[in-house]
């Protein structure tokens, strides 16, 4: 049974519908709808606070939405809960596993819990933690226990994959590690959805993604569409110093969509590269203003947000 | 799917988790093991029953001297008057016998001092027989000092009941408060694990740990001190079976909600220190007035100390033990059916 869904790409894996939850007065998750369909990797991408976590939670049945509808894999928590926890991996944000078990006996354990799946030994071959196998969960470094983590979550062998921040925290090396193993998980067709705030994990690992701010998508598609959709594709930076710099004539040239200043720095959102650059050059040489930093830059999912909301991603 | 072992069943590898962190926690072992040694042998030996104590007092004239001799419990020196005065006032002798006027005795002493009164009523009485004096009643003794009357008879009972409250409440309580402080149990029932087998599996290790629990400082009583098993051993273990399901169904309730080890201890030490004192471990609980007695023969380790020593030192079975069987009944059903209300798995 497991099986026939992974093999349909068509049908939706998730789909949420009109999804509502409060904490006391704070407004978590303010009328969410989500669909991810069979196979994608699907990325909830916001800042802290924008409601990520709590939408993967109801979605993992662990809290309970105030109105909304959730079906995942065809089913209903409030009906099918036993049947769906086989069906599912979850890795939490933040979850420290049994410090005195070693990996393999983590894995055991966690094997034990469900009807089928790979053995242990097979969850730490995938996870490459075979050198770690017998090693205590409490000396392991935070990219090995993430590993650890995602292999607890593979144990079940299941149809949907839920990763809640699965690199935070983590350093660069192991960052690219976990992406890599997440590649192979995408490569062999499963569907994931995973809740991130580094833009740069959702543009490579995500083949849709959906901005969550205050509780709510403010944008869904590809990262391409979403990056596309704001009509921009350079962003140029650079700084004049003390010298100060005559905006007006910079918005007066051509092909230039959006000037901000931030910390000193001047923002230019730009279509053509080749023609903003020499352009900027000679006005600022006009202008009679030295150039102490230039940096160009193609545009990303951070600029997304930016342009939708005024705000960078990792404000805090 | 291949041919699953028993060791793949879900409550066995939830039973292993919590021997491993058992074992791996060598604080854990001494606590639950050493310890209830320690403290059986420390009091043990404080508390011996020891020879009757010969005590040393001192007269001044060889004639009173001589008389006080023929009691055997007195260690007589005779001393001069101004000597004895010293050795008394530092403690040295007990008692100063001096001839009075009259041919009278007087004796010093301090009669707030226990030794004091012992040595002045012996000294009495050997001088008045030395004196002619005829008992009309002839008084014949009889010693005992059988095993099951003594202090350590009355201890090893209050310890074992002791250890099993303790082992129970901070076993389980603790491990729960710590995997929610950790999300782990969070990330435990995200799988389709029963939940009921996550606390059960605290259960069937406590059970799996029992034999060690009551065997330790029993074994340890039996060699040592060669206390008395005198009641059916199946009561022995029912009681301490029950005893364990009560108190672990206690930890759980403790545990059910706190999110953090401090809060945990707090009420673990809240539950638990009056009982210490209140339930008869050390001493009789029936010092405590008969207001308040109710009250405590309502406390689950009264109930499984008075239990353990109406088996061990009277020979009760269960028939005689089964009011103490039912509060310990009453206090698991009332705590495990409050902490399946109240258990919060994050």
């Amino acid at each position: 049974m497991p099986g026939l869904v992974r093999a349909s790409p068509t049908q939706a894996a998730l789909r949420v519908r009109n999804l509502r939850k409060t904490y006391n007065d704070v407004v978590a998750v303010d009328g969410l709808d989500l669909e991810i369909c069979s196979g994608e990797c699907f990325g909830l991408l916001g800042p802290n606070g924008a409601g990520k976590t709590t939408t993967i939670e109801i979605c993992e049945g662990l809290t309970e939405a105030d109105s909304g509808e959730v079906d995942v894999l065809g089913l209903r928590w409030s009906s099918d809960a036993p049947a769906l926890r086989q069906r599912l991996g979850i890795q939490l944000q933040e979850t420290q596993l049994a410090e005195k078990l070693t990996v393999s006996e983590t894995l055991r354990l966690f094997r034990s819990f469900f009807h089928q799946g790979p053995g242990a030994e097979e969850a730490i071959r995938v996870v490459q933690l075979e050198e770690k196998r017998d090693a205590r969960v409490g000396a392991l470094s935070g990219g090995q226990k993430q590993r650890l983590a995602l292999a607890c979550a593979l144990v079940g062998d299941p149809d949907l994959l839920f990763l809640d921040e699965p690199t935070t925290g983590l350093d660069p090396q192991a960052r690219r590690q976990l992406w890599d193993l997440i590649e192979e998980f995408k490569a062999a067709g499963r569907t994931i959805l995973l809740t991130t705030h580094y833009m740069d994990e959702a543009e490579k690992l995500c083949d849709r993604v959906a901005i969550m701010d205050h509780g709510k998508t403010i944008a869904q598609g590809t990262p391409r569409e979403l990056i596309a959709s704001i009509g921009v594709e350079h962003v140029v930076e650079f700084s004049a110093g003390n010298a100060a710099v005559d905006l007006s004539g910079i918005r007066a040239m051509a092909g230039i969509r959006d000037v901000r200043t931030e910390n000193g720095n001047v923002l230019l959102q730009v279509t053509e590269l080749h023609k903003a650059v020499p352009a900027l050059l000679d006005e600022l040489t006009r202008q009679g203003v030295p150039l102490t930093e230039l940096r160009t830059h193609s545009a990303t999912l951070e600029d997304v947000f930016v342009h939708l909301t005024g705000r960078h991603l990792r404000d805090e | 799917m291949s041919k699953r072992n028993f060791t793949d069943h879900a409550l066995v590898q939830l039973t292993l988790m919590r021997m491993r962190e058992f074992i791996r926690e060598p604080e854990a072992l001494f606590w639950s093991m050493i310890f209830p040694i320690a403290l059986a042998a420390g009091l043990g030996i404080a508390f011996r029953n020891r020879p009757p104590e010969v005590l040393k007092i001192a007269a001044v004239t060889p004639h009173l001297a001589e008389a006080l001799r023929r009691e055997k419990l007195l260690d007589v020196m005779q001393l001069p008057s101004e000597l004895a005065e010293q050795f008394i006032r530092t403690g040295k002798v007990a008692l100063v016998a001096e001839p009075g006027a009259d041919g009278s005795v007087i004796y010093r002493y301090d009669d707030t001092n226990p030794e004091g009164r012992q040595a002045r009523m012996l000294a009495d009485q050997a001088i008045q027989r030395a004196s002619g004096r005829q008992d009309p009643i002839t008084g014949n003794d009889q010693i005992m000092r059988e095993p099951g009357s003594r202090y350590i008879d009355f201890l090893i009972p209050g310890l074992i009941g002791m250890g099993i409250m303790g082992n129970s409440i901070w076993g389980p309580g603790f491990s729960i408060v710590d995997a929610r402080r950790k999300k782990l149990l969070k990330r435990i029932v995200a799988t389709p694990m029963p939940k009921h087998y996550y606390l059960l599996s605290f259960l069937v290790w406590r059970m799996i740990l029992l034999p060690v629990d009551v065997g330790v400082p029993l074994g340890f009583g039996i060699l040592v001190f060669g206390i008395p098993l005198r009641g059916p051993i199946v009561a022995l273990v029912g009681t301490c079976v029950l005893a364990t399901l009560a108190f672990s169904a206690g930890g759980l309730l403790i545990a059910s909600r706190v999110r953090t080890i401090e809060a945990a201890s707090g009420l673990m030490n809240l539950s638990m220190v009056p009982m210490w004192i209140l339930s008869g471990v050390f001493f009789s609980s029936q010092r405590f007035p008969d207001l308040v007695q109710p009250a405590i023969k309502a406390l689950p380790l009264t109930a499984v100390i008075d239990a353990l020593r109406a088996n061990m030192l009277q020979g009760s079975g269960f028939a005689q033990i089964a009011p103490q069987a039912a509060v310990l009944g009453a206090w698991l059903v009332v705590c495990f059916g409050l902490s399946l209300r109240l258990f919060r798995w994050r």
